[in-house]
Protein backbone atom coordinates (compact mmCIF):
# COMPACT_ATOMS: atom_id res chain seq x y z
CA UNK A 1 0.00 0.00 0.00
CA UNK A 2 1.48 3.59 -1.29
CA UNK A 3 2.45 5.85 1.97
CA UNK A 4 0.91 8.64 0.49
CA UNK A 5 -2.82 6.86 0.83
CA UNK A 6 -2.18 6.40 4.37
CA UNK A 7 -0.56 9.26 5.68
CA UNK A 8 -3.65 11.63 5.53
CA UNK A 9 -5.56 8.79 7.79
CA UNK A 10 -2.83 8.67 9.80
CA UNK A 11 -2.84 12.38 10.04
CA UNK A 12 -6.39 12.95 10.83
CA UNK A 13 -7.03 10.52 13.82
CA UNK A 14 -4.01 12.44 15.00
CA UNK A 15 -6.11 15.88 15.06
CA UNK A 16 -9.47 14.57 15.65
CA UNK A 17 -8.33 12.89 18.88
CA UNK A 18 -6.16 15.90 20.17
CA UNK A 19 -9.80 18.05 19.18
CA UNK A 20 -12.45 15.72 20.63
CA UNK A 21 -10.67 13.75 23.14
CA UNK A 22 -7.95 16.30 24.46
CA UNK A 23 -5.03 13.89 24.42
CA UNK A 24 -2.31 12.36 21.94
CA UNK A 25 -2.26 9.25 19.77
CA UNK A 26 1.03 7.81 19.62
CA UNK A 27 1.86 4.86 16.43
CA UNK A 28 2.81 1.87 18.88
CA UNK A 29 2.91 -0.93 16.18
CA UNK A 30 2.00 -1.36 12.44
CA UNK A 31 1.39 -4.66 10.89
CA UNK A 32 0.22 -5.90 7.29
CA UNK A 33 -2.78 -8.32 7.70
CA UNK A 34 -4.67 -10.17 4.55
CA UNK A 35 -7.98 -8.12 5.28
CA UNK A 36 -9.24 -10.78 7.80
CA UNK A 37 -9.63 -8.78 10.62
CA UNK A 38 -10.97 -9.31 13.83
CA UNK A 39 -11.66 -6.51 15.93
CA UNK A 40 -10.44 -5.79 19.73
CA UNK A 41 -13.72 -3.36 21.07
CA UNK A 42 -16.23 -1.13 19.18
CA UNK A 43 -14.94 -1.09 15.32
CA UNK A 44 -17.04 1.12 12.45
CA UNK A 45 -16.04 0.47 8.75
CA UNK A 46 -16.42 3.06 5.72
CA UNK A 47 -16.16 1.86 2.29
CA UNK A 48 -14.60 4.26 -0.32
CA UNK A 49 -15.43 4.65 -3.90
CA UNK A 50 -13.87 6.38 -6.64
CA UNK A 51 -10.13 6.87 -7.94
CA UNK A 52 -9.61 4.94 -4.68
CA UNK A 53 -11.87 2.32 -3.31
CA UNK A 54 -11.52 0.04 -0.26
CA UNK A 55 -12.28 0.62 3.12
CA UNK A 56 -10.88 1.50 6.48
CA UNK A 57 -11.65 0.53 9.72
CA UNK A 58 -11.58 2.42 12.88
CA UNK A 59 -11.46 -0.10 16.17
CA UNK A 60 -11.31 1.11 20.05
CA UNK A 61 -10.80 -0.80 22.89
CA UNK A 62 -14.08 -0.86 25.21
CA UNK A 63 -11.91 1.77 27.41
CA UNK A 64 -10.93 3.81 24.75
CA UNK A 65 -14.58 3.79 23.25
CA UNK A 66 -16.17 4.85 26.92
CA UNK A 67 -13.87 7.19 27.63
CA UNK A 68 -14.40 8.96 24.00
CA UNK A 69 -18.17 8.60 24.62
CA UNK A 70 -17.73 10.77 28.24
CA UNK A 71 -15.48 13.33 26.23
CA UNK A 72 -18.22 14.06 23.26
CA UNK A 73 -21.22 13.54 24.91
CA UNK A 74 -20.61 14.32 28.41
CA UNK A 75 -22.11 11.24 28.32
CA UNK A 76 -20.10 9.06 31.61
CA UNK A 77 -23.42 8.87 33.93
CA UNK A 78 -25.37 7.06 31.09
CA UNK A 79 -23.12 5.12 29.40
CA UNK A 80 -24.57 2.13 27.16
CA UNK A 81 -23.08 -0.06 24.39
CA UNK A 82 -25.75 1.72 21.82
CA UNK A 83 -23.89 5.47 22.94
CA UNK A 84 -20.53 4.00 22.67
CA UNK A 85 -21.31 2.73 19.01
CA UNK A 86 -22.64 5.95 18.43
CA UNK A 87 -19.44 7.46 19.37
CA UNK A 88 -17.31 5.74 17.51
CA UNK A 89 -19.21 5.57 14.29
CA UNK A 90 -18.57 9.55 14.74
CA UNK A 91 -15.01 9.86 15.26
CA UNK A 92 -14.82 6.95 12.29
CA UNK A 93 -16.76 9.73 10.39
CA UNK A 94 -14.30 12.88 11.16
CA UNK A 95 -10.98 10.43 10.58
CA UNK A 96 -12.12 9.22 7.40
CA UNK A 97 -13.86 12.18 5.90
CA UNK A 98 -11.04 14.79 7.13
CA UNK A 99 -8.57 12.25 5.28
CA UNK A 100 -10.68 12.05 1.95
CA UNK A 101 -10.98 15.98 2.25
CA UNK A 102 -7.29 15.95 2.17
CA UNK A 103 -6.87 13.18 -0.69
CA UNK A 104 -9.64 14.93 -2.82
CA UNK A 105 -8.09 18.45 -2.30
CA UNK A 106 -4.98 16.90 -3.68
CA UNK A 107 -6.34 15.80 -6.97
CA UNK A 108 -7.70 12.53 -6.40
CA UNK A 109 -11.13 12.29 -7.02
CA UNK A 110 -13.64 9.46 -4.51
CA UNK A 111 -16.22 9.55 -2.24
CA UNK A 112 -16.74 8.22 1.34
CA UNK A 113 -20.22 5.89 2.58
CA UNK A 114 -22.16 6.50 5.93
CA UNK A 115 -19.85 4.74 8.25
CA UNK A 116 -21.02 1.32 9.38
CA UNK A 117 -20.94 -0.53 12.55
CA UNK A 118 -18.32 -3.59 12.33
CA UNK A 119 -19.50 -6.50 13.97
CA UNK A 120 -17.81 -9.43 12.95
CA UNK A 121 -16.32 -11.65 15.64
CA UNK A 122 -14.71 -14.15 13.39
CA UNK A 123 -13.12 -11.40 11.12
CA UNK A 124 -13.22 -9.82 7.78
CA UNK A 125 -12.55 -12.50 4.53
CA UNK A 126 -9.89 -11.22 2.80
CA UNK A 127 -9.46 -11.12 -1.01
CA UNK A 128 -6.62 -10.36 -3.15
CA UNK A 129 -6.89 -6.77 -2.76
CA UNK A 130 -7.63 -6.29 0.61
CA UNK A 131 -3.95 -6.00 2.02
CA UNK A 132 -4.81 -4.13 4.93
CA UNK A 133 -1.69 -2.11 7.08
CA UNK A 134 -3.75 -2.22 10.72
CA UNK A 135 -2.01 0.77 12.64
CA UNK A 136 -2.38 0.69 16.90
CA UNK A 137 -2.08 3.68 18.33
CA UNK A 138 -1.97 4.66 22.15
CA UNK A 139 -3.54 7.09 23.72
CA UNK A 140 -3.72 7.93 27.94
CA UNK A 141 -7.56 6.57 27.10
CA UNK A 142 -6.86 3.48 25.63
CA UNK A 143 -5.96 1.81 22.28
CA UNK A 144 -6.93 2.57 19.03
CA UNK A 145 -6.78 0.54 15.44
CA UNK A 146 -6.84 1.44 12.27
CA UNK A 147 -6.77 -0.48 9.87
CA UNK A 148 -6.52 0.92 6.52
CA UNK A 149 -7.39 -1.41 3.27
CA UNK A 150 -7.07 1.42 -0.02
CA UNK A 151 -5.58 1.26 -3.31
CA UNK A 152 -5.85 3.03 -6.69
CA UNK A 153 -8.49 0.93 -8.59
CA UNK A 154 -7.49 -1.57 -10.61
CA UNK A 155 -7.46 0.63 -14.04
CA UNK A 156 -6.15 3.26 -13.10
CA UNK A 157 -2.72 1.92 -11.29
CA UNK A 158 -0.13 2.83 -13.22
CA UNK A 159 -1.59 6.19 -14.54
CA UNK A 160 -0.40 8.09 -11.03
CA UNK A 161 3.37 8.49 -10.66
CA UNK A 162 2.30 9.33 -7.00
CA UNK A 163 1.80 13.00 -5.20
CA UNK A 164 4.95 15.34 -4.58
CA UNK A 165 3.75 16.09 -1.23
CA UNK A 166 0.49 15.07 0.64
CA UNK A 167 0.67 16.23 3.83
CA UNK A 168 2.92 19.19 5.59
CA UNK B 1 -17.85 29.26 27.24
CA UNK B 2 -20.88 31.16 27.33
CA UNK B 3 -22.56 32.70 24.55
CA UNK B 4 -24.78 35.89 24.05
CA UNK B 5 -28.20 34.26 22.73
CA UNK B 6 -28.51 34.80 19.00
CA UNK B 7 -30.98 36.97 17.40
CA UNK B 8 -33.47 36.97 13.90
CA UNK B 9 -35.34 39.71 13.19
CA UNK B 10 -37.71 40.37 16.09
CA UNK B 11 -37.88 36.15 17.24
CA UNK B 12 -37.86 35.50 20.66
CA UNK B 13 -35.41 32.77 19.81
CA UNK B 14 -33.40 31.52 16.21
CA UNK B 15 -35.32 28.06 15.11
CA UNK B 16 -32.85 25.05 13.75
CA UNK B 17 -33.43 22.23 12.04
CA UNK B 18 -30.64 19.46 12.54
CA UNK B 19 -29.96 17.72 9.79
CA UNK B 20 -27.27 14.18 10.33
CA UNK B 21 -28.37 10.85 10.09
CA UNK B 22 -25.56 9.93 12.98
CA UNK B 23 -28.01 10.51 16.16
CA UNK B 24 -24.84 11.31 17.62
CA UNK B 25 -23.90 14.46 15.94
CA UNK B 26 -27.29 15.45 15.91
CA UNK B 27 -27.38 15.72 19.81
CA UNK B 28 -24.39 17.24 20.34
CA UNK B 29 -25.52 19.69 17.61
CA UNK B 30 -28.57 20.48 19.39
CA UNK B 31 -26.97 20.52 22.82
CA UNK B 32 -24.37 23.38 21.03
CA UNK B 33 -27.75 24.97 20.11
CA UNK B 34 -29.15 25.06 23.18
CA UNK B 35 -26.51 26.80 24.39
CA UNK B 36 -26.37 29.44 21.37
CA UNK B 37 -29.54 30.26 23.17
CA UNK B 38 -31.16 28.40 20.21
CA UNK B 39 -34.78 26.29 19.26
CA UNK B 40 -34.73 23.42 17.88
CA UNK B 41 -37.46 23.34 15.30
CA UNK B 42 -36.49 19.57 14.33
CA UNK B 43 -34.39 17.06 13.35
CA UNK B 44 -33.77 14.65 10.03
CA UNK B 45 -31.80 11.95 9.28
CA UNK B 46 -31.53 12.09 5.89
CA UNK B 47 -31.79 14.84 3.11
CA UNK B 48 -35.44 13.23 2.24
CA UNK B 49 -36.48 13.99 5.37
CA UNK B 50 -35.06 17.26 5.92
CA UNK B 51 -36.85 18.36 2.39
CA UNK B 52 -39.87 17.53 4.67
CA UNK B 53 -39.23 18.82 7.80
CA UNK B 54 -38.10 22.25 6.08
CA UNK B 55 -41.97 22.55 4.85
CA UNK B 56 -43.43 21.76 7.87
CA UNK B 57 -41.01 23.66 10.32
CA UNK B 58 -39.90 26.56 8.21
CA UNK B 59 -36.75 27.08 10.69
CA UNK B 60 -34.68 30.00 10.92
CA UNK B 61 -30.82 27.93 9.94
CA UNK B 62 -30.54 24.27 8.70
CA UNK B 63 -27.43 22.63 9.94
CA UNK B 64 -27.29 20.26 6.81
CA UNK B 65 -24.65 17.00 6.95
CA UNK B 66 -23.48 16.10 3.16
CA UNK B 67 -23.05 12.58 3.69
CA UNK B 68 -26.17 10.95 4.46
CA UNK B 69 -28.36 7.61 3.12
CA UNK B 70 -31.15 8.28 0.75
CA UNK B 71 -30.53 11.37 -0.32
CA UNK B 72 -27.13 13.33 0.14
CA UNK B 73 -26.90 16.98 2.05
CA UNK B 74 -26.09 18.58 -1.48
CA UNK B 75 -29.09 17.25 -3.28
CA UNK B 76 -31.68 18.54 -0.18
CA UNK B 77 -30.29 21.76 -0.26
CA UNK B 78 -30.92 22.46 -4.16
CA UNK B 79 -34.33 20.86 -3.32
CA UNK B 80 -34.78 22.96 -0.26
CA UNK B 81 -33.95 26.26 -1.80
CA UNK B 82 -35.10 25.61 -5.25
CA UNK B 83 -38.55 25.69 -3.28
CA UNK B 84 -37.70 28.45 -0.76
CA UNK B 85 -35.31 30.65 -1.86
CA UNK B 86 -34.78 32.34 1.67
CA UNK B 87 -33.56 29.44 3.25
CA UNK B 88 -30.19 29.93 5.61
CA UNK B 89 -28.18 26.48 5.10
CA UNK B 90 -24.85 25.81 6.64
CA UNK B 91 -22.85 22.60 6.03
CA UNK B 92 -21.65 20.70 8.91
CA UNK B 93 -19.59 17.87 7.45
CA UNK B 94 -16.49 15.79 8.10
CA UNK B 95 -15.76 15.59 4.32
CA UNK B 96 -15.06 19.43 3.36
CA UNK B 97 -13.05 19.16 -0.19
CA UNK B 98 -12.72 21.64 -2.35
CA UNK B 99 -15.29 20.44 -4.81
CA UNK B 100 -17.93 19.30 -2.63
CA UNK B 101 -18.36 22.83 -0.78
CA UNK B 102 -18.47 24.90 -3.93
CA UNK B 103 -20.82 22.42 -4.92
CA UNK B 104 -22.99 23.22 -1.99
CA UNK B 105 -22.59 26.19 -2.15
CA UNK B 106 -23.58 26.79 -5.68
CA UNK B 107 -26.49 25.34 -5.03
CA UNK B 108 -27.66 27.97 -2.23
CA UNK B 109 -25.74 26.59 0.92
CA UNK B 110 -24.30 29.76 3.07
CA UNK B 111 -21.72 28.46 4.57
CA UNK B 112 -19.50 25.44 5.46
CA UNK B 113 -18.23 24.19 8.86
CA UNK B 114 -16.36 21.04 9.07
CA UNK B 115 -16.33 18.80 11.84
CA UNK B 116 -15.10 17.95 14.67
CA UNK B 117 -17.07 21.50 15.34
CA UNK B 118 -15.78 23.65 17.02
CA UNK B 119 -18.79 25.56 18.99
CA UNK B 120 -17.33 29.16 18.73
CA UNK B 121 -16.57 28.38 15.38
CA UNK B 122 -20.39 27.23 14.50
CA UNK B 123 -21.23 30.10 16.64
CA UNK B 124 -19.87 32.74 14.59
CA UNK B 125 -20.90 31.38 11.10
CA UNK B 126 -24.32 30.79 12.35
CA UNK B 127 -24.08 35.08 13.34
CA UNK B 128 -23.12 36.17 10.15
CA UNK B 129 -25.19 34.02 8.20
CA UNK B 130 -28.54 35.05 10.37
CA UNK B 131 -27.69 38.36 9.69
CA UNK B 132 -27.01 37.92 6.02
CA UNK B 133 -23.53 39.29 6.40
CA UNK B 134 -20.19 37.57 4.54
CA UNK B 135 -18.69 35.47 6.52
CA UNK B 136 -15.08 34.16 6.36
CA UNK B 137 -14.45 31.87 4.21
CA UNK B 138 -14.59 28.48 4.79
CA UNK B 139 -11.98 26.24 6.06
CA UNK B 140 -11.27 22.41 5.68
CA UNK B 141 -8.67 20.09 6.65
CA UNK B 142 -7.09 21.01 3.30
CA UNK B 143 -6.99 24.69 4.09
CA UNK B 144 -9.34 27.53 3.00
CA UNK B 145 -11.85 27.30 -0.05
CA UNK B 146 -11.05 29.32 -3.14
CA UNK B 147 -13.69 29.93 -5.15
Amino acid sequence: MKMELMQPFINSLDAVIAETMGCSAQIADVTMEDGNYKRTGIAALVGISGEIEGRVILDMEMAAAEQATADLAGAAGTLTEETARETVCELTNMVIGNAVTLLNNFGFKFRVHPPEIYVLDGGLQGAADTEAVVLRFETPKGAIYLNIAVHYKQRRSGERPGVKVLCP
Amino acid sequence: MEFKPLTCEDKPKVRFLVVDDSVFARKNLCKMVQAFGGEIAGEAGDGIAAIAEYASTHPDIVLMDITMPKMEGIEAVEHIVRDHPEARIVMVSSVGYQDNILSALQKGARHFVQKPVKPEALYEIIRYVLNDEVAPAPTTAGGEIQS
